[in-house]
């Protein structure tokens, strides 16, 4: 059945990506809706850029389509799409003034008066005075706001952002993520970002898709995601989740009972994902709230006793590490509100939670606890 | 108390610039000396000498002695005698860089942006022909080219050369023996500045709707146009003053100014000609050079 799609809506259809034997992008489908902000987040190596690329026209699908409104755009040469990107690397034509560079892409159409239009660009990405200098004479914060306007002036259907801000620093980085989001809702522009940061994805973003291996594990709103994931991989890329490896044992009443290490828990059948089998029980780190002994967990909450391991007091909050009686480390934050006492190192304490902030995954049944982040680049030998 | 990161205990601290001993001072001129030595010795002493022979009085010979007469006009004169060759050496030069430019520029960006692992290999079959000498591959074009070898039999049968035409002695022979002889010098430098162009910068360029050709003319073009003034130089500046050529592939008939100044120095022995042709080329050259260079407008070569 097919389904209205308005005009300019940027849909890919089955797309996939091969080298050699190697699948980047395996039968992707998505639809970004015009003028969202739309964020592809992912590891290095998951597809994402090469996703990015597809869609620029600079690879060519082994397969599927990239449908812009009602037209296939996949196999059009780069230069006759109406879809322009900011390069990771900026690109920036070293031999060219800021102002020829913001002008490259309207005189190649062949546009003769480009004064005012390269002028309000500049001004849009607050860089006026700055045309006649050459990009080396800039800084990375302003090399990346003109690669910005070089591909804005164009007025593209969809602008294509390729970890524009990866190069820069943190503080950089934040302020940029602001200004970004605040030029396209001036332009209006669709925006597809692609990202390995899960801040600056949920920061910008309409709609965050997470990609791993190719393909797409979960995709819709920041909160939606970070809230409810759908999958092991999303808990522990998009934040940090303290997933404990159990057995559904069936829906009763509203509730999905769960045993895990021994112990019963519940999940409302609104935040399961399935009920029977292998699960993942997963609470956010700051979901946790932790007390000296069990007598002091509330009514109709759960918990887990432990050791605590280790506690880092980061300023806003202090993180701690709970070893659990069978030898899994849970994470907690504690908000540094200032009310409660802290936990000492070495003692024993009690992890306590809502049950409506925990949710329920389906797990590999040779899946066992997963409690630290997918680190976006691998660190040391894995345990 | 200030508050001061230590130091190394006893450790003086650095000197300023101004109390450093004079031996730093003298450092890069010391450094200078030996090669400017050689300059003067072997480039400034003979310019001097041959700039003075070329004001010779042109009646004195080898064997009765030359005598400084300040006579300029051996200037004129040789223009008035030579000018065809000088016309013919800047000619061939430039129909032989046109030829280097069309084979070498592509052969360079090949090289340089799609050898991949053949890089290095392309590269030395480049350079391989420079590891014989100069004379000995002007000699084997000779009888490539020769009226009895294959290629003009071929060109015969195929009716792209009449039954009598040859390939050797014709002013196409040499414009082909300086096309080959000088590629590598316009290749190398050409190659050298393509293989820093960004691949990077022609995804942007393609994606900002420019064509395969805009991009070439656009981004390309001017970002090897230091490696194309170099290379276009270390070609052009030897090929006018080249004399081989001329002699092993071509006839008097087209001879260039290299062959006069030889046959000045050498057979005729007419030394304050053969001085006044040498400086004439040499300011032709750098008259051509410098205009080039101002219209190139790559401050960066020089």
């Amino acid at each position: 059945m097919a389904r209205e799609t308005p005009a300019g809506d940027l849909r890919l259809a089955n797309l996939t990506k091969r080298f050699g034997i190697f699948t980047a992008v395996d039968d992707l489908s998505l639809t970004i809706g015009q003028g969202s902000f739309f964020a592809l987040l992912g590891a290095s190596g998951c597809g994402k850029t090469t996703t990015l690329r597809m869609i620029a026209g600079l690879e060519e699908p082994t397969s599927g389509q990239v449908l812009l409104g009602d037209r296939d755009i996949a196999r059009l040469r780069p230069y006759k799409r109406p879809v322009n990107t900011v390069f990771q690397s900026y690109a920036l034509f070293p031999h060219l003034t800021i102002f020829e560079n913001v002008a490259f892409g309207l005189r190649r159409r062949g546009i003769r008066a480009v004064d005012d239009e390269v002028a309000r660009m500049l001004s849009l990405v607050q860089l006026d005075g700055y045309g006649n200098r050459r990009p080396a004479q800039l800084s990375g914060g302003q090399q990346q706001r003109v690669a910005l306007a070089r591909a804005l002036i164009n007025r593209p259907q969809v602008l294509l952002l390729d970890e524009p801000l990866g190069a820069l620093d943190l503080k950089l980085r934040r302020q940029m993520q602001i200004e970004l989001k605040r030029i396209q809702t001036e332009v209006g522009i669709t925006f597809v970002h692609v990202t390995h940061d899960q801040e600056e994805a949920m920061t910008m973003a309409d709609t965050v898709a997470v990609m791993n291996a190719g393909r797409i594990e979960q995709l819709g709103a920041p909160a939606d995601l970070y809230e409810f994931p759908a999958t092991a991989f999303v808990a522990n890329f998009l934040g940090q989740s303290n997933l404990l490896a159990g057995e559904a044992v069936g829906a009763s009443g509203g509730d999905v009972a769960v045993t895990a290490h021994g112990a019963r828990f519940s999940v409302p059948a609104g935040r399961s994902r399935t009920d029977h089998g292998p699960v993942h029980l997963g609470v956010r780190p700051e979901k946790l709230i932790l007390v000296g002994s069990a007598d002091q967990v509330p009514a109709g909450h759960q918990h887990v006793t432990g050791v605590v391991s280790d506690a880092s007091y980061v300023g806003v909050s202090t993180q701690y590490l709970l070893r659990t009686d069978w030898g899994s480390e849970l994470s907690v934050f504690a908000a540094n509100s200032g009310t409660p006492a802290r936990v000492a190192v070495g003692g024993t304490a009690v992890a306590y939670w809502d049950p409506r902030h925990a949710f329920l995954l389906p797990r590999d049944a040779a899946d066992t606890d997963r409690t630290s982040p997918v680190l976006d680049e691998p660190v040391g030998a894995s345990s | 108390m200030t508050l001061l990161a230590p130091t190394g205990s006893g450790q003086a601290p650095p000197a300023p610039p101004a109390a450093r001993s004079g031996r730093h001072r003298l450092l890069p001129y010391l450094l200078l000396l030996p090669g400017a030595a050689w300059l003067l010795i072997f480039f400034g002493v003979p310019l001097v000498q041959l700039a003075a022979a070329s004001l010779y009085d042109p009646s004195g010979s080898l064997s009765t002695g030359y005598a400084l007469t300040w006579a300029f006009g051996n200037y004129p004169d040789v223009v008035q005698a030579y000018w065809p060759q000088f016309l013919r050496s800047f000619g061939y030069a430039g129909l032989a860089l046109v030829l280097a430019l069309l084979l070498g520029y592509p052969l360079a960006y090949a090289i340089a942006q799609k050898a991949g692992r053949w890089k290095n290999l392309l590269l030395v079959c480049v350079v391989a022909p420079m590891f014989t000498s100069f004379l000995v591959r002007t000699l084997a074009w000779k009888t490539i080219l020769s009226d009895n070898g294959a290629l003009v039999g071929l060109l015969r049968d195929v009716h792209l050369l009449a039954p009598d035409g040859r390939l050797l002695a014709t002013p196409f022979a040499v414009v082909l023996g300086l096309t080959y002889n000088f590629l590598p010098f316009l290749v190398l430098p050409l190659y050298a500045s393509l293989e820093r162009l960004d691949y990077r910068l022609l995804e942007a360029a393609t994606d900002l709707y420019a064509s395969p050709v805009q991009a070439f003319r656009r981004v390309t073009l001017p970002l090897s146009m230091p490696g194309l003034v170099a290379g276009t130089l270390l070609f052009f500046i030897p090929a006018s003053g080249d004399y081989i050529n001329a002699e092993l592939l071509g006839t008097p008939n087209e001879y260039m100014i290299g062959n006069v100044i030889d046959s000045a120095f050498l057979v005729r022995l007419d030394y304050p000609q053969g001085a006044a042709l040498s400086f004439l080329l040499m300011a032709a050259i750098l008259a051509v050079v410098f205009g080039y260079l101002r219209r190139a407008g790559t401050e960066e070569v020089l």
